[in-house]
Order: C-alpha cells, then structure tokens, then sequence
C-alpha cells in the first residue's frame, strides 16, 4: 500500500472512530443525567406502574452497553427508535425533513460557493484596491450579523415591502420545483449573504499566503503575466486551504439552516431538532444531531482527502 | 558604459514617501555582453535589491525613486510592466538562492522549464522539453532525459539548483541574474554547481550578475567585482586587481577576516568531557552512530561535518536535550544522566550552549537585562546589587556598554549584539564547558571574525573548554585545537588541527578540504578535478 | 492617544461603539427608565415620547429592555469568553510545552468537541442538561475552549521550538516559569486578537440561542430572545424587532473590526 492511500484510509477511519466516539459521548451524556428520565417525561404525577411500564417499552431497563449497542445496531438498519414527544418513528419524522433541509442548503451552497471562491480570487488579485476594501468591509460586516437579522431584514424589504416573495417558506410534498425555488429563496438568499462572507475572506487569505511564496517571484520574474501568476501558480497551491473553506462552509450550510428554518417556519431537521431539545425528546435529539454531526465528519474528511490528492509533494510520494 | 547594461545613479526606497528608508544610493553599474559581474556585500548592503532592480524588478513596498536602469536602449526604471514582462525570462533571466522554494511544488521541473520558452514564444511545448534535456545534460544532472519529469520535492537541493539555471537559461537570455544560488548548499555540492553554471554561462556567451557574500566564490566566478555596503558603491575593479590590491578599507577589512589563526595549545591534554559508544535515533534513523571521543580541558574540539552528518544531535545528546539509545557521557568521570532533567543543577550549570540563530535563542519580549539576570540569580543565588553588579560585569566580558544595551529590548540588538549577549547568557552560570553550535554561520564575515575573537579571549581568561560545531572548515581552521569529522552520523577522522589540515588520512576529509572555497584563480577546476578523484576513492574504499 | 490618531475610522467607529455598550451595560439600572421586568402599559404599543420603542410583546417598556440587554447579553458574552479562554490558553500552552501522552489526550478530547457543529453540540448539551443561564455559560465555555485550545497550541508549539526554549529548560526552570514569562508574552498578541474574534463568537452564538428559545430564559431581558418574543410586529412591517437584532449585528461589527485593526498592525509591526 502507497503511504498516499495509507493516509486517506486512516483519514476514513479517523472519521468513522470520531463518530462512534461522538454517539457514544452523547449516550452517556443521557445517562448521566440527573434523576430518572422516564419520571421526568411523565411527571411527578405518573405512578410506579405506568413508569415501570413506560420504562420497559424503552427498554430503560436494561444495562447501559446493552442498550447503546442495541441503539447502535438499530441505527445501522435504520431503526432510529421512537419520538417520546409524538410516540412516532423517528425514521418517519426525518425522512422527508432531511430532503427538505438538505434542498435548502443545496440550493445556498449552488449559488454561493462559485460567486465566493470568485470574489476571494479577484480581492486577492486586486489586493488593497477599492473593491477589495470594500469586499473586506461587507464581508466583515455580514459575518458580525446574525442570521436572524440578516433574514427578518430580508422579509422586511422582500416581502412585506414589495411583496416579491412569502414570509414564510412553507412547502410540501405537492409543492413543484419550481414553486419551491420562489418560497425558499429568502432563506436561501440568508443562507447565501453569510457564507460568501465568510468564504470570501478565506479564499482571499489562502491566496494571498501563497503570493508570498519566492515561486510566485520566479513566475513574475519569468514573465509570466499576472492573471497567470494567480491562475496557474498560485492557484494549485492554494487549493488546499480552498478545499478547507468550501467543507467547512458547506458543513456550516448544513447546520446554519437551524435559525434560518425557525425564522420561516420551514419545514426542516433544524426545526425538528430545536422543537425536540425544549420539549427533551432524547431519541429525537440523538438522531437528529447524529445526522448532523456525521455530515460534518464526512464533510471534513472528504476535504482532507481532497487536499491530500491536491499536494503534490503526498501524491507524488517516493 | 556597459554595451548591455548600464544603471546611473539608481536610489530604491521603501517605507513611506515623508520618511522613506533609503535601499540603494546612487549606484552606478556597468556590464558588457558576456560579462560577469561580481556584486559583493554583507547582509543588508543591498546587493540582492540591485540585482532585482538590474531587472527592472522590486520587491512590494520597494520603489525607484530615481536614476536609470538602461538595458539594451530600454530604461526599465520607468518600462511599462508590459515591455519588462516580454524582457523577463526572455532576455533576462533569474536564479534564485533557494531552488527548493523558487520552484513551484504543484509543477514538474519540465514544465516549469517550458513556460517561459512557450509564452515568451521562442519555442513550442516539444522542442522546449528537447532543450531542457539537452540543458539538464550540459549542467551534469543525473538522468538528464527523466529528470524533468519529476516534481521538486523528489529532487536534491544541489540538482534543483542546477536545473534553475538550465531554467533561466531556457530562452537563452543575454543577462542571468544569479542571486546567491550556492549559500544554501554543502560546500561539497557547492563546486559541483559552481563549475556547471560557470561552463554553461560561457558556453552561450551569457552576461551573468553574480550575487554573494563569499568572496572566494565570487573570484572563481566574477570578471569584475562590484564590493557594497549601506545601499551603496564601495569600489570596483576586475577580479585579480580587487583580490591583489583593494583600494578601500572597507574591502580590505573584508580581505582580512580569513586570518585569524587561535595560538597553538600547550599543556597536557586531559579530557573533562568524555563520549563512550554514543548513538542516538530519530525514530529509525541513526543520527549518531557509536561515537567515541574527549573533549580536552581548556581546548577547543571542532566537530566538522555537511548538512546530517549528525553533528547538532551530538550537541544536543551532550546537552542533555536528547537522551542518547546507547552509549555515555561522562563529566570529569562521572556518568551525566541521559536527559536534562535528571541531571543536577551544578552538572546543568557546567555546561552550557551558544546558539546558531541568536534571533529565536534569546527571548524576544526580554530585556537584555532580564535575560542575564535570570540564569545569574538562578545558578549563583546572588542578589540584590551584588547580581547587578555581576551582570554588569558580563556586559563588559561581552565588549558590550551596559549603560547602553542593558536596557534595550532583544529585537533592537543587531545579530552579531545578539550573538554576543547568548555568549555573555552562557557565561553566567560560570561553565566550564561550552558548545557552540554554528553560532557564526548567521552572521556576516565581520561580524563573525568579532565574536570568534571574542570566544578566543574568553578561553584564554576564563580557561573554558568549548566544543564548536561548524560546516566551515576555515573557522575551523582559525579557532580549533582539534578537530573531529563527521559523515552520516559516525567519526570519520579526529586528531589536532594540524594533523587534519596538512596530513588528512581519509578520502572523505581530504575531498572536504577541498571543497573549501579558495580565492587563487585556478581553485575551482583544481577542486572540481580532486573532488572528483576523491570521490572515485572513496566509492572504492 | 498616539495610536488611536492611526486608527482607521472603522476601528474608531468600533472603539465608540464599544465603550457606548459598555457604558450602557455598567449603568443600566441608573440610565433605564423603566425596570427590566417592569409591566408599564398594553402589548405591542406604539412608538411614543414616553416608550421611545414602544413596548414589547408582555407590556414592558422596549428601550429599557434593550438598557438591560446590554448587561445581560454583552454580560453573558463576557464571562462565558473568560471562562473559555483562560482554560483553553492555558491548556493549550501546556500541552505544547509538555508534548507526550498530555497532549495527546488533551489534543484528542478537543478534536471530538470540534468534531460536532458547535450549535448542534450546544443543542444536545442543553437538552441533556436543561437550558438555563449557568448550564448555557458552561455548555457553550466548553465548546469554544476547544478552538481557544488549538490556537494557543500552535501559537505556543512555535515557540516551544525555539531556541531559548531549550535555554530555560536546560537551566532547568519549571513549567510555571517557562508558562508565564517565556511563552505567555510571545503569545499574547495572538490571543488577545482571538479573543476579540471569539468574543464574537460567543455574543452571536448566545443570541442565536436565545432566539432560539434555548438560551437566556425569560423574564431576563436579552437582545436574542426580545427578537423571537416581538418577531410577529414584522409582518406589520413593524421595525422594531430589528433593533435588538440591529444592536447585535452593530457590536460583532465593531468588535469585528477592532480585531482587524490590530491584526493588520500587528502584521505591520513584523514586517
């Protein structure tokens, strides 16, 4: 085995171990709780039968590992168990909110990431000038906004004002493509403001360390016209800090919708997820963040790997 | 006036336009076709700037701010960036000091060859890489036909560099800026490169500005030698008269460092630090390998060798830093304990080390005052006006004005004051024994001279012993009572100073004497023929 | 004085803002003309001269409840950043200048918190635990000791590799030593600019909280939760949630732009 695919296979399994780690963390956490879980649902009220019933039904009284390793083993088949709030199958309640919240971040991540990777490279190009003041400027000031501001501004002006789009962005199974572009595009656009901000000042600091570089002056001293410098030198070697940036955007796309789909009403896992944690829907909550907590493992491992296929010095490894 | 390049009266200034920190002063520089021009100075005099600025070229923050650069009837003091690109690379080329950073690590060396010739359109993509083949051949580097196509991280400095120029040369340009290209590399590497760059210069007629602190070098390479200092002009004359008959006392002072000779040592030869069967690993490489020596009281023990010849990880198995896999060192008898931690404080107080880089061996946010006066109330538990007074007195043992450094933060100290106060750091636990690692190789040749002066002197009053680690073998030379050669990790020869240098007994040390860059004119082809014999000796060996 | 005449009118502008919440937060007891929780009139009522914002979704007077949020938010802000930061700093620093098994597991601890979104480990934190306003300081000191960690590390592990370093310790000086008057100094200015940064952070990540509804718990007044509690005036195309969410986005923006100044000098100051 080459040491390149020795790297990316401990990468994958780093990845992985983090993420049992992280389940099991949370599983404690539970455990650890002060006071019975199941006489904290029913209330004080509940009597000794119902709660031992109630306790059986979750199987509560079982051993801790046993019950981790029968939760685990039910979330390799998809079993997800039960929502104590609603009594539903957590699997059920996800499904379609995991389409939904993964749509909205698709849809910020389409148009957000080309246009930042884009502003970053020409604020860097043009370093110092007007536009790349004014960029860090903008950029500045929509990072210190709160996405809640950034959205409830937009409904302002959007849809009470002019009446372009609906305050709330309410969609369905019936609802078509193209409808659902329309409702969602003011927390799409929310979404969008934030992450070009941040992404924008990142691509422009990875840039710029590169320029540093003396390779850089040998290009310009060979001639090398300047969009070329960029393009060609710098570029090559600033991708892996670019790669950095757009996982770690998208993985914030991922979890940022949770306020952006509070504000609208949308229909997502974030809504899901805050509604689970103020009424303490443990299983709700445990799947949920799972979900999250993976796609932001996964999302950080696919940039490491990427960055490992991006330097040359690991792939071209004697 | 040079038929190729002229410069009159050329200013670089950086900082701002109101107070502006001034870079060059009124350099004048002439060149002809097929010329090479020498440019000599310490650091800071401004030499790598000129020869950027022979290219038209500055640095960010840097501006002309007056004087022309005129270039085959083009001043590129005030060319357009598009007239200096198309001249860039085509007419006039660059090689860098560090080829390792100046080649891009995303591109292979072909590649990076061909963009020049391809976007400055002298050749397409298949007769560039023929080229490079047939440059790579003439600047000896091995495998010429495969070597291109490998990346720069798989190649060696010395050969990296070598391909930089077959590089610069790519569109056969009339000028080669050479901007210290060998500083980085082993004395040994060092001649390799020299003679292929000098052949492949004249081979294609090609003016050359070669840039250097090293005198010796620049003799072997130069027609005429440029001397800098300050941003400005000192003199210049061709070669042979320069090196005969400096004008200026400036060059002189930098003709004479090179003579500094320690006195002979007399009295017995008894050691104070013993090495027993030492070997160290870094994971599964072994850096040390079962080495045994004394270092003699109130002597100086040179341990000579080229970049990972193990001889920083000796110092640092001595000092307690890294606790050797096998093997001892004993001090005055008794066995020291592997590492710092567990030895006593009066055995940690015995000895003590200088180092290479005064800027991050003394701590930046310290006075020069809290750097002295913490390691003397720490080993000599004096107070009060007594340790002011002693620290005083280290100031003065230094050659350096307590009233005005005491006071001074680290960062306005000059290299050579900070070198001075990592001695001055060293002498305050009252050693015995001292290492010195490289402490001169960051330093400029006078300012070097200075402080090996200074080390000589302490010896003398202090009766220390030192073990001074170096590359270069003329410190050695000048300072050492003995000396130990190293090669990958194990002692290749040891014995006094003159046995060393008249009598060397192994083809490895008589190949690293000659290496050592003299300023005679034949020096380089006599070295490049011995180095080449030594090393068919040592391959039969 | 000298260097706030080289300021840039943005960090000026940052600076004012700064010292105005300050102000306000320190003395809001004396400046609001209401108090806190105080029920002064009907819901939702009007801008007028005697409720300069009108009040709020319960009656209560609006710019007295922003006074207060001041404290509160900005307050909260602040202590949960200090906690944060001393431990992270200084586990940070130890473990650079300890390496080994200390390391490794202190570095290992802080990749699992880093591991998970922070909102989404402060979510299932507060859902184990319970929101309220000490488990939230704790929850989210937690979290964001981890990045404090990292950095001050890396900044410390640069240093640890220098060679006065080595110096100190070959003297044989102690860890409290080397901490304190070896490595702190060097590091400092790299930490105070993460603290601005991180400060930042934090005010954001407990507004977002709050609005939430997992955050600051009411009756406290808090920029965050005054969002959520009025956010139906919008649809009136009422303004007025937006000035607590407005005095959020003012300061990070300040701040913000503080930390950017004296980074930008700092880097100046090297080179």
């Amino acid at each position: 085995m080459t040491r390149l695919q020795k790297l990316i296979l401990s990468r994958l399994a780093l990845g992985i171990a983090t993420l049992f780690v992280v389940s099991a963390l949370m599983f404690v956490g539970i455990e650890l709780l002060p006071g019975d879980l199941a006489q904290q649902i029913l209330g004080q009220s509940a009597t000794p039968e119902t709660l031992a019933a109630f306790r059986a039904e979750l199987g509560l009284d079982q051993a801790p590992h046993t019950r981790y390793l029968d939760w685990l083993s039910g979330v390799v088949q998809g079993d997800l168990g039960q929502s104590l709030a609603s009594g539903r199958e957590v699997t059920d309640l996800l499904s379609t909110r995991l389409a939904n919240t993964m749509f909205l971040a698709g849809y910020a991540a389409v148009i957000a990431v080309p246009i930042a990777v884009t502003l970053g490279l020409l604020a860097a190009l043009w370093r110092n000038s007007l536009f790349d003041r004014s960029a860090n400027v903008g950029a500045l000031s929509a990072i210190s906004m709160p996405e809640f501001f950034v959205a409830y501004l937009l409904i302002l002006v959007f849809s009470i004002k002019l009446g372009w789009f609906p305050t709330l962005a309410r969609i369905d199974t019936a609802t078509s493509l193209g409808q659902a572009l329309h409702v969602t595009f003011l927390p799409a656009l929310t979404l969008i403001m934030v992450v070009i901000a941040h992404m924008m000042r990142m691509t422009r600091a990875a840039i710029i360390n590169v320029l540093a570089a003396p390779y850089i002056e040998m290009a310009r001293l060979k001639g090398v016209p300047r969009w070329r410098v960029v393009l060609r030198h710098a570029l090559p070697n600033a991708l892996a800090p670019i790669i950095n940036v757009i996982a770690l955007n998208l993985a914030y796309l991922i979890v940022g919708v949770v306020v952006v789909e509070v504000v609208f009403s949308y229909p997502g896992l974030g809504q899901l997820l805050v509604d689970a944690v103020a009424s303490r829907d443990f299983p709700v909550v445990q799947a949920v963040g799972l979900f999250f907590a993976g796609t932001y493992i996964l999302l950080n491992v696919a940039a490491d790997i990427l960055s490992i296929l991006s330097n040359p010095r690991l792939r071209h490894a004697r | 006036m040079g038929n190729l390049l002229t410069i009159r009266d050329l200013r670089l200034e950086a900082g701002s336009r109101s107070a502006p920190t001034v870079i060059l002063e009124g350099l004048d520089l002439d060149l002809d076709r097929g010329e090479v021009l020498g440019l000599v100075g310490e650091s800071g005099a401004g030499k790598s700037s000129a020869g950027l600025a022979a290219m038209g070229f500055v640095r960010d923050g840097v501006r002309i701010a007056g004087g022309r650069i005129d270039f085959d009837g083009t001043d590129l003091a005030r060319a357009p960036q598009r007239t200096l690109r198309r001249l860039h690379g085509r007419r006039i080329a660059y090689v860098a000091q560090s080829a390792a950073a100046s080649f891009n690590p995303a591109h292979r060396l072909i590649d990076q060859f061909a963009e020049g010739p391809i976007l400055h359109g002298t050749a397409d993509a298949a007769t560039a890489q023929a080229d490079a083949r047939a440059l790579y051949r003439q600047m000896q580097l091995p495998d010429p036909d495969e070597i291109g196509f490998r990346y720069p991280h798989e190649v060696s400095g010395g050969q990296l560099q070598r391909a930089m120029t077959a590089m610069a040369m790519a569109c056969r340009p009339d000028l080669i800026i050479f901007d210290e290209p060998t500083t980085a590399l082993d004395v040994t590497t060092q001649i390799e490169v020299l003679g292929a760059m000098r052949d492949i210069t004249e081979r294609f007629g090609t003016a050359a500005i070669y840039i250097t602190h090293d005198l010796a070098v620049v003799s072997q390479m130069a027609d005429r030698i440029t001397v800098m200092r300050h941003g400005r002009e000192v003199e210049t004359a061709p070669t042979r008269r320069m090196l005969d008959a400096p004008q200026q006392d400036y060059t002189r002072s930098l003709w004479a460092v090179r003579s500094i000779r320690k006195p002979e040592a007399t009295g017995p030869a008894e050691p104070v630090l013993t090495l027993d069967g030492v070997s160290a690993h870094y994971r599964d490489f072994k850096a040390l390998d079962d080495i045994s020596f004394g270092l003699c009281r109130g002597r100086t023990t040179a341990v000579v060798g080229e970049s990972g010849s193990g001889k920083s990880t000796l110092a640092k198995v001595i000092a307690g830093l890294m606790p050797p896999g096998a093997g001892r060192v004993a001090w005055d008898g008794t066995p020291l304990a592997g590492h710092h931690d567990r030895r006593t404080k009066d055995q940690l107080r015995q000895v003590q080390m200088i180092y290479q880089m005064a800027d991050t061996a003394l701590n930046p946010r310290h006075t020069v005052r809290e750097t002295l006066d913490r390691p003397v109330a720490f080993f000599t538990g004096l107070s009060g006006k007594a340790r002011r007074a002693r620290v005083r007195e280290l100031m003065e043992l230094i050659e350096l004005d307590p009233d005005a450094f005491l006071d001074r933060r680290i960062p306005e100290l000059s290299g050579g004051q900070k070198q001075r106060i990592g001695i001055a750091r060293a002498l305050a636990a009252e050693p015995r024994f001292i290492i010195c690692d490289e402490i001169t190789s960051a330093l400029d040749q006078i300012v070097a001279e200075g402080i090996l002066k200074l080390l000589i002197r302490l010896q003398r009053d202090l009766g220390l012993t030192y073990m001074f680690i170096t590359h270069d073998l003329a410190t050695v030379e000048a300072i050492a009572d003995e000396v130990v050669v190293m090669k990958e990790g194990r002692i290749v020869e040891s014995g006094p100073r003159a046995q060393i240098f008249d009598a060397p007994r192994q083809a490895y040390t008589r190949r690293l004497l000659a290496s050592v860059p003299q300023m005679d004119a034949g020096w380089l082809d006599r070295a490049r023929r011995d180095a080449a014999r030594a090393r068919s000796a040592e391959t039969a060996a | 004085m000298t260097l706030l005449r080289t300021a840039p009118p943005t960090a000026l502008f940052g600076l004012l803002v700064l010292a105005a919440t300050l102000v306000l937060g320190l003395f809001a007891p004396l400046i609001a003309p209401y108090g806190e929780t105080e029920i002064v009139g009907g819901e939702y009522l009007p801008w007028s001269a005697e409720h300069p914002l009108g009040t709020d979704n319960l009656g209560r007077d609006m710019l007295s409840r922003m006074i207060y949020g001041a404290r509160n938010t900005v307050g909260l802000a602040l202590l949960t950043t200090g906690i944060a930061f001393s431990i992270g700093a200084a586990l940070g620093m130890f473990a650079a200048l300890r390496g080994g098994w200390i390391d490794q597991a202190l570095s290992r601890a802080v990749d699992v918190i880093m591991a998970v979104p922070p909102l989404i480990l402060a979510l299932m934190l507060l859902a184990i635990v319970g929101p309220s306003i000490p488990n939230m300081v704790g929850v989210i000191a937690v979290i964001y000791l981890a990045p404090v960690y990292r950095l001050s590390r890396a900044a410390a592990m640069n240093v640890v590799a220098l060679d006065f370093i080595g110096a100190a310790q070959l003297r044989g000086e102690g860890t409290i030593w080397l901490l304190r008057r070896e490595i702190l100094p060097n590091i400092s200015s790299t930490l105070v600019a993460e603290a601005g940064l991180r400060f930042c952070f934090v005010f954001l990540f407990i507004a977002a909280l709050s609005f939430l509804g997992i955050g600051i718990q009411p009756p406290t007044a808090d920029w965050g939760s005054m969002v959520k509690e009025n956010a139906t005036l919008i649809t009136f195309g009422d303004v007025t949630p937006l000035i607590p969410a407005g005095a959020i986005a003012l300061l990070t923006v300040s701040i913000n732009f503080i930390v950017d100044w004296m980074l930008h000098r700092a880097s100046g100051l090297k080179s």
